[in-house]
């Protein structure tokens, strides 16, 4: 609370009655222009609550003379977007898969919508950029593919998807569990056999009754030297990557129980160009073949 | 010998102020008793919004008078002038010297050219800027104000046009107290006509330092000119209007925070405009024959010709005050008073607060000092953050690279075990050339490159970039996991001109798995 309103000796200005330190505020009056200026900020605040939505209700707003909203912007923005894009759109419903990256802008604009389809549907799982997730998540950018990495066969996998119950032409198989079939024992020969594939030999391995097996049970789909088949998604075994995880344990559950990942089809839910752009960006990711 | 010198009939804006807060007293106290007006209660009569009075200053000549004159032509001509020069830069760039171009994201000026990516040297040129005002200030007090500041030079420019039109001071006065008539009506609108006119030719100006010159007025005359060309001419000449023509002092007093903090800057040996008050006093009318013995007054003779000739309203003579913005008039018309009445002259000069103390205390006047800690500091400061834009300026690549690591993935295991990382390179050629370059990886032994793209790969992989542009590429570089040790490895790109032999080198770092 102001205490004591005295005059300023030097500037003859009353004070404020405020003290701080020794410090007395003078209660220098305000130029009226300053004053006029706030009500015309005033008035023309007035103007607004005219021309655009301003003055809430229940449900809604005053809409304003001018009718503008939000919204209408919004729509009408991205309808300008969508104007802009037609042009290269188009010129991608029109081109080939294969032809798309002769064209340097058109390539360059495929793959930037397909990042960003990508970013809103696959990444979810895949992880942003392809990284993949743990769990049989497949890595996109390495160059290790299960139902194949060409262009055609990426876009097959993303129209159909895999083992999507709905989509008739879906991607399918299933490993038998053999846990049913095989024994304990027989299970860990198999698993020390499938690790000296990649060059790592177990401790007191006996490879040749798990190559016996392999041979018998898992070549017809995984190949003979663990190569896998991309016509029947059977994973490679002879590499460094391991979608379910490499150490001996990880690949004895897989072989005992094997869990199937499961890929919607994408072709029902997106458009044939976002599903284009998105076969050419998830081929340029780093392993596309 | 000594002429006449008819006091002005003036007082100081606060004069003013306070003669009609008195007037308002008097009016309540003589409303109630009779008795000696009672001082009213403080704090309740205090109004909170003042009027403003306005200055009508009159003219006057001299030294800085012309020193004025000759820094407004000065620097009125380098604006107007400047956007006119050319330059040639070649073909495909703008030929105008200085010029932002905001659409291409390009400052021009003169042989430099600025990227958005340099900023810097903005910052670097405001740093300058505000050195270069606090040693000024230091050394002469406020030069800036007084003499270059758009707002000074520009209000100088409107009242000299007012004078034109409406006449000196007095002349003035007695047309803004006048009824409307014919004559009042057409000076006014004269007046604000050509205000309007030269607020229009500084908004105008002002485009010309955005858009080329000869191509905007070409279209402001056929109006072809864009909209937003207009909009902002617009708003500068409204500005320009208003505070030139109308707000004037107002801005300097109320609006300008420079005002409110120069005093820090400032110290006894500062050169200020001072009132030299051991000389000047006891002040007192001359009369002839009653009061002309110098020896037993003061040399100031209170004509009140510095109120009259001062831009915003104040007399000097009651000392430093914030509203003053050191345009040294007071001076002009001061010494031409004391030339008259046969006075030495500068009773109100530039002077130091040093000797301000001594000459009151009677003692010699002390040795102006220049070099003092203070504006050494600055003009040190000042020299060093030159020093180093210059230097930044000349040695100035013309070539930039940008490496950015992927984030996601952060590293991808390849099917034979090897580990691959992703880069975004961005090569900047400032050049109006195609240049062609060669891209080397080093610090990992057995990496190798891979350009999206592009067929080339391997330990040095050549790219090309489109000239005064940025060519993005995506390198992929991977390297056998027997080398790659630990989560991060420092590595680094350089990127080398096989004809000029220029290079630059930017370090990123490879990441791998933890084991």
């Amino acid at each position: 609370m102001p205490t004591k309103i005295e005059k300023d000796a030097v500037t003859g200005t009353e004070t404020t009655g405020h003290e701080w330190d020794g410090i007395k505020e003078l209660n220098t009056p305000l130029p009226k222009w300053w004053l006029y200026v706030f009500y015309a900020t005033i008035a023309w605040s007035l103007v607004y609550f005219v021309l655009y939505p301003a003055i809430p209700y229940l449900s809604g707003a005053t809409e304003g003379v001018l009718g503008w909203s939000s919204r209408e912007q919004v729509v009408k923005q991205l309808a300008e977007a969508e104007a802009a894009q037609a042009e290269y759109l188009e010129a991608i419903g029109g081109t080939e898969l294969a032809a798309i990256s002769d064209d340097a802008t058109l390539f360059e604009f495929a793959r930037r919508g397909g990042e960003a389809a990508f970013n809103e549907n696959c990444a979810q799982c895949h992880g942003v950029g392809g990284a993949g997730n743990p769990g049989g998540f497949p890595v996109l950018a390495d160059d290790v593919w299960l139902w194949g990495g060409t262009l055609e066969a990426i876009h097959t996998t993303l129209q159909h998807g895999i083992r999507w119950n709905d989509d008739p032409e879906t991607r399918f198989s299933e490993m038998p569990p053999y846990g049913d079939i095989f024994s304990r024992e027989e299970i860990g020969q198999v698993a020390d056999y499938v690790l000296s594939l990649s060059g790592q030999v177990p401790e007191g391995a006996d490879l040749e009754a798990g190559a016996t097996l392999f041979a018998d049970n898992c070549a017809a789909c995984h190949g003979e030297q663990g190569g896998g088949m991309n016509e029947l998604g059977a994973p490679r075994l002879n590499d460094a990557v391991w979608l379910y995880g490499g150490q001996r344990e990880e690949i004895v559950s897989q072989i005992t129980r094997p869990r199937h990942g499961v890929m919607p089809a994408w072709g029902g839910r997106l458009d044939e160009d976002t599903v284009k752009m998105l076969t050419i960006y998830v081929h340029s990711l780093g392993g596309g073949e | 010998m000594a002429e006449q010198v008819v006091a002005e009939d003036v007082a100081s804006v606060r004069e003013q102020r306070e003669a009609l807060k008195q007037q308002e007293q008097a009016r309540a106290g003589g409303a109630g008793a009779e008795t000696t007006a009672p001082a009213a209660a403080p704090g309740r009569d205090q109004p909170l919004y003042a009027d403003r009075v306005k200055v009508y200053p009159r003219k006057v000549s001299g030294t800085f008078r012309r020193l004025k004159w000759a820094a407004l032509g000065l620097l009125l001509g380098i604006y107007y002038l400047v956007p006119w020069i050319r330059w040639d830069r070649g073909p495909n760039a703008p030929d105008q010297a200085v010029l932002i171009d905001m659409p291409s994201r390009r400052a021009y000026f003169f042989f430099i050219e600025i990227w958005p990516q340099e900023v810097y040297y903005l910052t670097g040129l405001l740093i300058l800027g505000a050195v270069g005002l606090f040693l000024v200030t230091s050394v002469a007090g406020r030069v800036w104000c007084g003499y270059a500041c758009p707002q000074t030079v520009w209000t100088d420019l409107f009242m000299w046009v007012e004078r034109l039109v409406e006449g000196d001071r007095n002349a003035r006065i007695r047309l803004d107290r006048q009824p409307l008539s014919a004559e009042k009506v057409g000076r006014k609108a004269a007046k604000h006509g050509i205000w309007l006119l030269m607020a229009f030719l500084t908004g105008g100006a002002w485009i010309m330092y955005f858009k080329d010159a000869p191509t905007l007025v070409a279209e402001l005359v056929t109006f072809e000119a864009s909209q937003s060309v207009w909009l902002f001419i617009g708003l500068f000449t409204a500005t320009t209007y208003l505070l030139a023509g109308w707000a004037r002092e107002q801005v300097c007093t109320y609006m300008c925070p420079w005002p409110r903090f120069q005093a820090a800057m400032f110290d006894e040996d500062t050169l200020i405009v001072t009132y030299q008050r051991w000389r000047g006093e006891p002040r007192g009318k001359l009369k002839k024959g009653e009061n002309d013995d110098w020896s037993k007054r003061g040399d100031c003779i209170d004509c009140k010709a510095c109120v009259a000739v001062c831009p915003t309203g104040i007399d000097i003579r009651d000392g430093q005050q914030l509203e003053c913005i050191s345009c040294a008039l007071c001076i002009d018309a001061c010494n031409d008073v004391m030339a008259k009445i046969g006075r030495p002259p500068n009773l109100i000069g530039y002077d130091t607060e040093a000797n301000q103390i001594a000459q009151e205390q009677g003692k010699p006047r002390p040795r102006w000092k220049l070099l003092r800690i203070r504006t050494l500091f600055y003009a040190l400061l000042f020299v060093g953050v030159a020093a180093v834009m210059l230097g930044q300026l000349l040695f100035r690549d013309t070539l930039d690279i940008n490496v950015l690591h992927d984030r996601n993935p952060l590293f991808v295991t390849l099917s034979n075990g090897d580990i691959r990382n992703g880069y975004t390179v961005k090569l900047l050629n400032k050049t109006r050339e195609r240049r062609a370059f060669v891209l080397g990886f080093e610090g990992l032994p057995g990496a190798t490159m891979e350009v999206l793209g592009e067929p080339a790969q391997g330990q040095r992989v050549p790219l090309v970039a489109e000239p005064d542009s940025v060519a993005t590429y995506d390198i992929q570089v991977r390297a056998p996991r027997s080398q790659v040790t630990g989560e991060t490895r420092p590595v680094s790109f350089t990127l080398t001109d096989p004809d000029s032999g220029e290079t630059v080198v930017y370090d990123s770092v490879f990441r791998g798995p933890e084991r």
